[in-house]
């Protein structure tokens, strides 16, 4: 296609959204809407993991050894812990490191180390880290079992309903997201519909004197894309605006939500759903062009 | 040139219609050719079949020597760019400007914008129509909205203009106006198509008359008129 044709097509594109004004605004919206629900999940998801992700850090295995086990074979253990499929790192500690560590958690000017002295009550411990949340509890449950192994310490419970949240909602958003989009190029489909009904004079003499198909597909398709971009944009702009006044007040009033702040997975978020939206526009054109236009 | 070797068309509905029986014809270059006969006799048709709009159900149809039923699928708006075509309602665009109906056909074959800027005012010209650029469809005449009509059948320079009732809908002062501008066209090289059924037109101007009578061809007559009709 020429240069000058491309110009022909987009002009005719926008033309297409503005002749139908009602039904383009009705589409955008929809998108706009059925988009923004679409974000408010992703953002939901995404706070989870992230919230997750935290906890994730910190999160490793402590596993006390049993008080009596002579020092060699208590690192023995360790080094074959270390080997276990699922394990990405193993320390032992021993029980003079342990108590350094806890003054160090306790902030205390006390010299805990030196007021135990030689009793120190702490056990030693193997500390290790998974490769996966998920094998956490699996690691733990084969630790408790080892011979030596007195106690297994790991963020039992609230990591695993955390996950099992985000999966959840993963999922449910997975299943939301495909029956908007469906109502998406379904509208969209709808108004493109409308507009080759509006302009078949046009497509009729376009046809007879020679347009060749794709110049007559065109400005539909362009039309579906602009349909789906613009109730895009619109979502993207209501969602990151709300999103940062819900980040403000957040911050202010309950610090202690761990909230995503991340720019760039704000960033990444808007580019996804306005090329989505364009994607969703596209095809709701499609279906309808092939469908109802007659070339 | 186009030709058609015992050409049918059946149109398989709820009714079996047979639109065209067993039609020879063959069309020169440059000819101004009449098509007459009542309603349903299968003019329509015929015209169809020349731009490729429908194929026939058997025989063949070709256009230079080659069968139009075999043209490939993208080559078929390169086709119909060769030919210009006229209706009977006209077919404007309504909200557009009168030069903006024939631009409008100029960017469908893709010319350039300079081409178009050349290309369209010319026509409009040659029509007798370029006083009325930006005025719109409805404020034009009858005539006047056939001429616009017919600027943007030529202006994509065809070698060919068929026309369907061009002055079914035109008083007969009027009609015998457009007429001429067929005739102008002709001479210039065109080959003109009018499928008609106004009597006094075409036996006034002594042209070569095809007259169909359920889907047969029952005449063809070199300067011919209306009323010998079998």
């Amino acid at each position: 296609m020429r240069l000058s044709s491309l110009g022909y097509v987009a002009r005719d594109g926008f033309r297409n959204i503005w002749r139908n004004k009602i039904m383009s605004i009705a589409s955008i919206s929809t998108v706009a809407i059925s988009l923004f629900l679409l974000g408010c999940v992703w953002l939901f998801v995404a706070n989870v993991n992230n919230m997750v992700f935290n906890v994730e850090s910190e999160l490793e295995i402590n596993a006390y050894v049993e008080q009596d086990l002579p020092r060699e074979t208590a690192q023995a253990l360790a080094s074959d812990i270390g080997a276990y499929d699922g394990v990405a790192s193993v320390e032992f500690i021993p029980k003079e490191e342990g108590i350094l560590m806890l003054e160090n958690r306790f902030g205390t000017e006390a010299d805990l180390a030196g007021t135990v002295g030689e009793n120190n009550p702490l056990p030693d411990m193997i500390q290790l880290k998974a490769t996966n949340p998920d094998l956490v509890p699996v690691l733990a449950e084969k630790l408790t079992a080892m011979e030596g192994i007195d106690q297994v310490r790991y963020g039992q419970g609230m990591v695993e309903k955390l996950l099992k949240t985000a999966d959840w909602l993963e999922r449910a958003g997975f299943i939301g997201l495909i029956c908007i989009s469906i109502a998406a190029i379904f509208l969209i489909s709808t108004s493109i519909r409308v507009t080759v009904f509006a302009r078949r004079d046009e497509i009729t003499i376009m046809r007879l004197v020679g347009a060749t198909n794709w110049y007559i597909r065109w400005p539909f398709l362009i039309e579906g894309m602009l349909t789906g971009f613009f109730g895009a944009l619109l979502a993207v702009a209501i969602l990151v605006l709300g999103y940062n006044k819900l980040v403000i007040s957040l911050m202010t009033n309950m610090s202690f939500i761990p909230i995503m702040t991340d720019q760039a997975t704000l960033l990444l978020l808007g580019r996804n759903i306005l090329l989505y939206g364009a994607g969703l526009g596209i095809v709701g054109s499609f279906l309808s062009v092939f469908r109802y236009l007659r070339v | 040139m186009i030709q058609f070797f015992n050409v049918n068309k059946i149109y398989e509905a709820e009714v079996r219609v047979e639109a065209l029986k067993d039609v020879n014809l063959q069309i020169e270059n440059g000819e101004f050719i009449f098509l007459v006969g009542p309603s349903g006799a299968g003019k329509s048709t015929l015209t169809k079949l020349i731009i490729r709009e429908e194929t026939a159900s058997s025989g063949q149809v070709l256009s230079d020597g080659k069968s139009l039923a075999r043209m490939k699928q993208r080559d078929i708006p390169f086709y119909r760019r060769r030919i210009g075509f006229v209706f009977q309602d006209f077919r404007l665009l309504m909200t557009r400007t009168v030069y903006e109906n024939v631009a409008f056909a100029a960017e469908a074959v893709e010319m350039t914008t300079t081409e178009v800027r050349q290309r369209v005012p010319l026509v409009l010209d040659m029509m007798g129509i370029a006083d009325k650029r930006n005025a719109y469809p409805h404020q034009l005449s009858g005539g006047q909205q056939q001429r616009l009509g017919i600027a943007r059948a030529m202006v994509n320079n065809p070698t060919m203009i068929i026309a369907d009732e061009p002055t079914g809908n035109l008083d007969p002062e009027t009609s015998a106006e457009i007429m001429r501008i067929f005739q102008a066209i002709n001479r210039r090289g065109t080959t003109v198509l009018i499928a008609t059924h106004d009597k006094d037109m075409v036996n006034l101007m002594r042209k070569r008359v095809i007259a169909l009578k359920e889907g047969r061809i029952v005449r063809d007559e070199r300067n011919g008129g209306y009323q010998h009709e079998a």
